[in-house]
């Protein structure tokens, strides 16, 4: 993969709203936004209610997957452009999503919902529906997705990615500083990740950084491109983003983003926990 | 706006900025950095970016303002940047902030 085929700017995408095949989807957490406007004919996924399981802890099932596009009208051959909030934090989770499930072409809208605001294009009340389809998912890649086990093993082994800001990396902070800091888990980061803060790979209006800024990123962090990747966060979707960055835009192969991530890791009994801003050790 | 059966502390997203705090909120423990982004001429701007940023600059967090132009931020006691993005300009401003809830006033100039 590469920047020419993951990522389409805002500009490729006011030309492209009506261009038969290809499909608009707006992705949050909370829809709210996309019900106040959203782009001309795009759909809405909501990443809690339409991409995890209402009961256990885990995403939802391959037939699951397929009856939520079926239902959007979204079928295979479209091309699937994903936008939103937060930085397209849960765009590029879903991005990683559709990707698990083996659609062929899906591509991330540069800069997400923020720079199409903040470039005052134009946003859109009207209710989308799109005719049903038969949509068929492949079964789940799981060269893409990290559990808990084989993160635990990674330790010393592997590089490991820790996506968070540098408060919650340290353990000063346990959630991002737009949420209430009471949690359950215990604070800190798992023994040898190296810190590289999703939001280094991105401009403040969200657009990604060029290849070459970010070569040099993760480089300067200590990124071995010879070991495979893990990378995490809190919840799992700050590290799709940086799970994008370097398999989608720089093409490192073996790249995992563990969606379990610090709610998972940091409630885990008897696993080791490194606190402050260095790596620690294995 | 959520469901209100949704659980929340699995969540990431920034929530509705004009919300009351929740009730459960220790505000002995929790540094709130709260306030408003405002035009030069005072006037509220509302769906501006706001960033903080910490001591190095380096980005914790990011909301949207309400219609009343207003943030809010769980951080730390310490020193913090706050700097709004918006079809009108942009701005910044610094805080130090200790325990309990902190005012700001972000100013954005084309």
């Amino acid at each position: 993969m590469s920047r020419d085929t993951a990522l389409v700017s805002a500009e490729w995408a006011e030309k492209n709203i009506d261009a038969p095949g290809v499909v608009f989807v707006e992705v949050d957490e909370d829809t709210s936004a996309y019900d106040t406007g959203h782009i001309a004919g795009a759909i809405k996924l909501d990443w809690r209610t339409d991409l995890q399981d209402p009961v256990r802890r885990d995403f939802v099932n391959k037939s699951q997957f397929e009856a939520l596009l079926s239902e959007r009208g979204i079928s295979n051959d479209d091309v699937v452009v994903l936008y939103g909030g937060n930085n397209n934090w849960f765009a590029a989770y879903a991005y990683w999503y559709f990707k698990l499930y083996g659609h062929r072409d899906v591509k991330l809208l540069d800069g997400g919902r923020k720079k199409w605001e903040l470039d005052a294009r134009p946003l859109v009340t009207d209710a989308v529906t799109r005719p049903a389809t038969q949509y068929v998912a492949q079964e789940p890649d799981t060269s893409i997705r990290a559990f808990r086990d084989e993160v635990v093993a990674a330790i010393g082994t592997k590089n490991l990615v820790d996506v968070r800001s540098p408060d919650e990396f340290a353990g000063r902070l346990l959630a991002p500083a737009h949420l209430p800091q009471e949690q359950a888990q215990r604070a800190g980061h798992i023994p040898t990740a190296i810190s590289v803060p999703w939001s280094k790979a991105a401009n403040e209006d969200g657009t990604f950084k060029s290849d070459d800024e970010l070569r040099k990123i993760y480089a300067a962090a200590g990124l071995d491109d010879s070991l495979e990747t893990i990378a995490y966060c809190r919840i799992g979707e700050r590290s799709s983003h940086t799970w994008f960055v370097l398999q989608e835009l720089l093409g490192h192969a073996n790249v995992k983003n563990y969606d379990g991530s610090w709610t998972e890791y940091g409630s885990l009994v008897g696993v080791p926990v490194a606190l402050g801003d260095e790596p620690g050790e294995a | 706006m959520t469901a209100p059966t949704a659980p929340t502390a699995a969540g990431c997203a920034a929530p509705d900025q004009a919300a009351p705090l929740p009730a459960s909120l220790d505000l002995e423990k929790e540094t709130v950095i709260t306030g408003a982004v405002r035009s030069e001429a005072g006037d509220a701007v509302a769906g501006a970016y706001v960033r903080l940023l910490d001591s190095t600059g380096e980005f914790t967090a990011e909301v949207v303002t309400s219609p009343a132009g207003q943030f809010r931020f769980f951080a730390a006691p310490g020193t913090w940047t706050l700097r709004a993005l918006s079809r009108h300009g942009n701005g910044d401003t610094t805080v130090t902030a200790a325990r309990g809830i902190n005012e700001v006033t972000v100013t954005v100039a084309p």
